[in-house]
């Protein structure tokens, strides 16, 4: 839209999905929470369920874009808008979502880990539409974290964007994602340092070591919002945030 | 009357969506105009293609070759031209080259797409350290400053730097033209969103070689401007005159945001080096302050906002020995140009910061030091303006620190930042003062004209050229003009600015509209009222009511009563140019601004938590107005000091979009507490000084000085210090 109006878009024909009511809703059942892909910022914000089992999303929608974009923009707009620095993607990564893609074809479901192939690359054929975004829902004692961090404290562009999900097990982090934004050519999972934490006691979580093997996991750029040095840096620092967090629970 | 908060006369129109603001107004045959603009920030124009597939024959194209009059701005220094003619120089990289007019706004964007230059680069000068090329130097000296710096105690100095900032007025730059072509001469009238109608219509003269009351401007509706649309409309408006003037048909010609914020003029960037000498009880025995602004591509106003940032850049202390010495440099960037605080913000960012660093070599508060240094009733500035008033600078200190709680709160964050807690808090201060009015000789040069006049309806109007463009200015004329003729404000009209109809009362800027061109509002009512008492209609005491049907008699008999009032530069305020010493200003006001910041170290984020803004303005005509004119001038003031950064490549502004180039939002501001210390001032109406472009002053100082104060010793000497500048001077601190 923002393409279109500045006069920059290559394309002058669309198709309206508005009205397919296929796409429409958000359910819940035993083991997932899915959202069909024209789920609104704003409906993610009034859902119960997702405020209890999905935080990190109600965190992530409040961040988007002003009251007006929240009320308009979709999930699945913002998936398929293939942005780096989209504030929903760093908490469907922590939470393990998959995606259901439809064509003539037929449908398949995918891991949104791997959606993103490169910078605006999508695993997504020129004929296929999201159609629902399935996101499992947490089991045991669960640690959720989002944070965002934009020049300012509303309607800003995600610099560095880190939701984190950690199952706790008798004291050991038994299950860990990091989902980050902004911080590569496409939303990365923060696999290295996961790999660190994963299994470790919360008594004693390797912070530093995990703080160091994060830049294995990202390829921040300089660019007119930013520098990478600090998009890197502060990756870390928020990190190191999350890990405290996590110790103290 | 004067003293109350009237509500804004345009208020209730702008509430509900009536103000007609220029893309608003439209005729059936409006062609929509466009600006094909260089792209390299240096070089020769050697031609201009025109690409394929564009029905050309159906657009009126402008170019240097068809302009009647002189291809040039005028303005101090004229050497912009309206456009480069093919073989002409191009200074920098927005430089308009050729105009386009057609009905189709989406055919007239692909056929500017489609026009290509062919341009020999030269090589640019981007960066101002590397321009040899000076459009204006100014020294002020007083005493012998090189004389001091061996028998000193402390000698400290530093350098400073200040980047560009965007108005980000809510309105884009837009301009209507409209030409009739007469048998002997045209007429040409141009209405848009504008801050200086006069300006506007000398540069037309000048463009179309016409005399004066062949060209009309009208100022429509504006959604602010900052300074920003002080000399830039110039240029807008003569775009729009040569493309109505050539297709014979009214065009429009309005910039989009993007537009607006790369082509448009700039706060100027500043370096700043201070260097101040104190004896053993830290009493300043010399100052020497090297100042350098980045005027862009041209002349512009440059020149003025130099002398403005070079008078204030000795602030607000008494000195023996001082020199200044300041210089407007060019570069192939767009031209800078005026921006609310015109230079002080930039000098005065300078010393402020100076002023704390200072107070740690020395190991003194940085408010002990600035209260054995402040300036008396009876001192001289740095120009040798002898202080006839009677300015209480360490009481308006004590209090704004008593406001914000300084003392207490340095001792209560100093201990909590010892802690491991992510979050650390500082407070700051600065003080300041901000001249009054056009600076030296300028007021006596304009000689500004207002004027009221009686309608056949009983009411008056008030007749000037001064702008209204969010400020309140219609209001605060209301106001002066209601008061001095002892009637309601709703008995008093303010003229729409048009050139036909108002007397140059000067630009609207230099806070100068309530100061100076109020005064002359509230003697042109005086006269008017005189007048209606010798010709017989009114005898005093009277009342509202009779005073009505006075100007109505008057009305019916003698036809419109007009009467006006010109500024004479009152004997006693001497300035000498060549010297630069004399009274700069007819006076100042003065304030002491306090900030409380928060640092979160984890995304070295600095959010302001509380401000105090207290200030010294003469009598306040509007406090509701008055105390908005400080929030804003605040708001703007935080932006310029932490986010607001110009991202230049290659010569060009690269984040030209709000979503950015970031301003603060409500979310990003505390509640500014605002106080007013009133001490009437002879120069103005009821006492009242100049406070538009104040608050843009304090808020940076302040705020840097309360970073020093959360997080110890920094290099924290630019603005903005984004929080990408601040995490390089803290990893560099740390080693
Ligand atoms: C002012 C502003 C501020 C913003 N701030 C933020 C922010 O802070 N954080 C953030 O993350 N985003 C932000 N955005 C971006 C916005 O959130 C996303 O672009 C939005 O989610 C898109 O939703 P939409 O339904 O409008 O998608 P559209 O704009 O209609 O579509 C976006 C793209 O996705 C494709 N698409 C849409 N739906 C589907 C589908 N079901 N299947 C396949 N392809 C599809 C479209 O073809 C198009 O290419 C902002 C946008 C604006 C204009």
């Amino acid at each position: 839209m923002v393409v279109f109006n500045a006069g920059r878009s290559p394309f002058d024909r669309f198709l309206d999905l508005s009205r397919l009511s296929e796409l429409q809703g958000i359910e819940e059942d035993a083991t997932h929470v899915s959202f069909g892909a024209l789920t609104t910022f704003r409906d993610m914000e009034d859902c119960p369920a997702v405020h209890r089992h999905l935080p990190n999303l109600v965190k992530s929608a409040r961040a988007t874009g002003a009251l007006a974009i929240q009320n308009r923009g979709t999930l699945g707009g913002n998936i398929a808008n293939a942005s780096p620095a989209a504030d929903t993607p760093p908490s469907l990564l922590a939470y393990g979502a998959e995606l259901e893609l439809v064509s003539s074809r037929g449908r398949r479901r995918v891991a949104y880990e791997g959606f993103h192939r490169g910078y605006k690359q999508m695993d997504l054929a020129p004929d296929e539409l999201v159609a629902r975004i399935l996101v499992p829902k947490p089991q045991g004692l669960g640690f959720h974290f989002f944070r965002k961090v934009g020049t300012r404290q509303a309607q800003a562009i995600s610099k560095v964007c880190l939701a984190a999900y950690a199952r706790i097990e008798a004291g050991v982090v038994a299950e860990f994602r990091v989902g980050l934004g902004s911080v590569a050519p496409v939303p990365a999972r923060a696999r290295h340092a996961e790999a660190i934490i994963q299994g470790a006691a919360l008594r004693a979580l390797p912070v530093e070591a995990a703080c160091t093997e994060l830049l294995k996991d990202i390829s921040p750029i300089d660019d007119i919002r930013s520098t990478a040095q600090y998009r890197a840096r502060v990756a870390q620092n928020v990190l190191r945030q999350m890990l405290g967090e996590l110790a103290a629970v | 009357m004067i003293g109350n908060s009237a509500i804004r006369k345009e208020g209730r129109a702008k509430v509900l969506g009536r103000s007609r603001y220029t893309d608003d107004k439209t005729f059936r045959c409006v062609l929509h105009g466009a600006t094909v603009r260089s792209d390299v920030p240096h070089g020769i124009l050697k031609a201009i293609r025109f690409g394929e597939g564009i029905p050309w024959k159906e657009f009126t194209i402008v170019t240097a070759q068809d302009i009647p009059g002189e291809n040039i701005v005028a303005a101090i220094v004229p050497d912009q031209p309206f456009l480069v003619p093919v073989g002409g120089e191009i200074h920098h990289a927005e430089e308009p080259v050729l105009l386009l007019a057609h009905p189709d706004k989406y055919l007239l964007e692909k056929a500017r797409r489609a026009i290509s230059l062919d341009v020999e680069e030269l090589p640019a000068t981007l960066d101002v350290a590397s321009s040899d090329r000076v459009f204006k130097e100014i020294n002020i000296l007083h005493g012998d400053v090189d004389s001091i710096w061996a028998q000193a105690a402390h000698v400290v100095e530093a350098d400073y730097r200040t980047e560009a900032q965007e108005h980000l007025y809510i309105e884009p730059n837009g301009m209507l033209a409209i030409v009739a072509h007469g048998d002997h001469q045209d007429q040409v009238t141009v209405c848009g969103s504008l801050q200086c109608p006069y300006y506007v219509h000398k540069a037309l003269v000048h463009l179309f070689n016409l005399p004066g009351d062949k060209v009309r401007i009208i100022q429509m509706d504006t959604g602010g401007a900052f300074g920003g649309k002080e000399d830039y409309p110039s240029l807008i408006a003569g775009h729009a005159a040569l493309l109505a003037w050539k297709a014979g048909k009214p065009v429009k010609l309005i910039y989009d945001r993007e537009e607006d914020m790369a082509a448009t003029t700039k706060r100027h960037p500043s370096r700043t080096h201070v260097k101040a000498a104190f004896d053993a009880n830290g009493l300043l025995l010399g100052l020497d302050v090297d100042f350098t602004l980045d005027a862009g591509a041209y002349a512009t106003l440059s020149s003025v906002v130099l002398s403005r940032g070079a008078i204030h850049a000795g602030g607000v202390y008494r000195c023996p020995n001082t020199r200044i010495h300041a210089r407007a440099m060019a570069t192939n960037t767009p031209p800078s140009g005026a921006f609310r605080g015109f230079g002080a913000p930039q000098s005065l960012f300078a010393l402020e910061r100076h002023m704390d660093v200072c107070a740690a070599k020395l190991g003194l508060d940085p408010a002990e030091l600035r209260r054995r240094n402040f300036l008396k009733l009876g001192d001289t500035t740095a120009t040798g303006q002898l202080l006839k008033e009677d300015v209480d600078l360490a009481g308006l200190m004590d209090r704004t620190l008593a406001d914000i709680g300084y003392t207490e709160k340095r001792k209560l964050f100093a201990a909590a930042n010892e802690t491991d807690t992510p979050i650390k808090r500082g407070v700051g201060f600065s003080v300041f003062m901000h001249g009054c009015g056009f600076t030296g000789s300028g007021e006596s040069y304009l000689a500004s004209v207002a004027g009221v006049e009686g309608l056949a309806d009983g009411r008056v109007a008030v007749l000037a050229a001064s702008t209204e463009i969010g400020q309140g200015k219609d209001t605060v004329f209301s106001q002066i003009a209601a008061q001095a003729l002892k009637i309601p404000m709703d008995m008093v009209e303010v003229a729409q600015p048009d050139t036909k109809v108002v007397p140059d009362s000067g630009p609207t800027v230099a806070s100068r509209s309530t100061m100076v061109v109020g005064h002359l509002v509230e003697d042109a009512a005086y006269a008017f009222k005189q007048a209606l008492i010798q010709q017989g209609f009114l005898t005093e005491p009277y009342a509202p009511e009779v005073f009505r049907e006075a100007v109505k008699r008057s009305h019916a008999r003698l036809g419109s009563m007009k009467c006006y009032a010109q500024y004479h530069n009152p004997p006693h305020i001497v300035w000498d140019d060549k010297t630069y010493q004399g009274d700069a200003y007819p006076t100042f006001s003065w304030a002491c601004y306090a900030a409380e910041v928060a640092v979160d170290t984890v995304t070295y984020e600095v959010k302001v938590e509380d401000f105090v803004a207290n200030q010294e303005v003469g009598r306040v005509i509007n406090p509701v107005l008055a105390a908005g004119q400080i929030e804003g001038g605040v708001a703007q003031g935080i932006g310029w000091a932490l986010w607001e950064n110009v991202e230049w490549k290659h010569g060009r502004m690269a984040n030209n979009q709000m979503t950015n180039y970031i301003i603060p939002t409500s979310m990003d501001l505390p509640r500014i507490r605002v106080g007013f210390l009133e001490n009437p001032h002879p120069a103005g109406p009821s006492g009242a000084k100049g406070l538009g472009e104040l608050p843009m002053d304090g808020p940076a100082p302040a705020t840097l000085n309360a970073l020093q104060n959360a997080l110890g010793p920094l290099r924290l000497d630019e603005v903005p210090m984004t929080p990408e500048r601040l995490m390089d001077r803290m990893e560099v601190a740390r080693g």
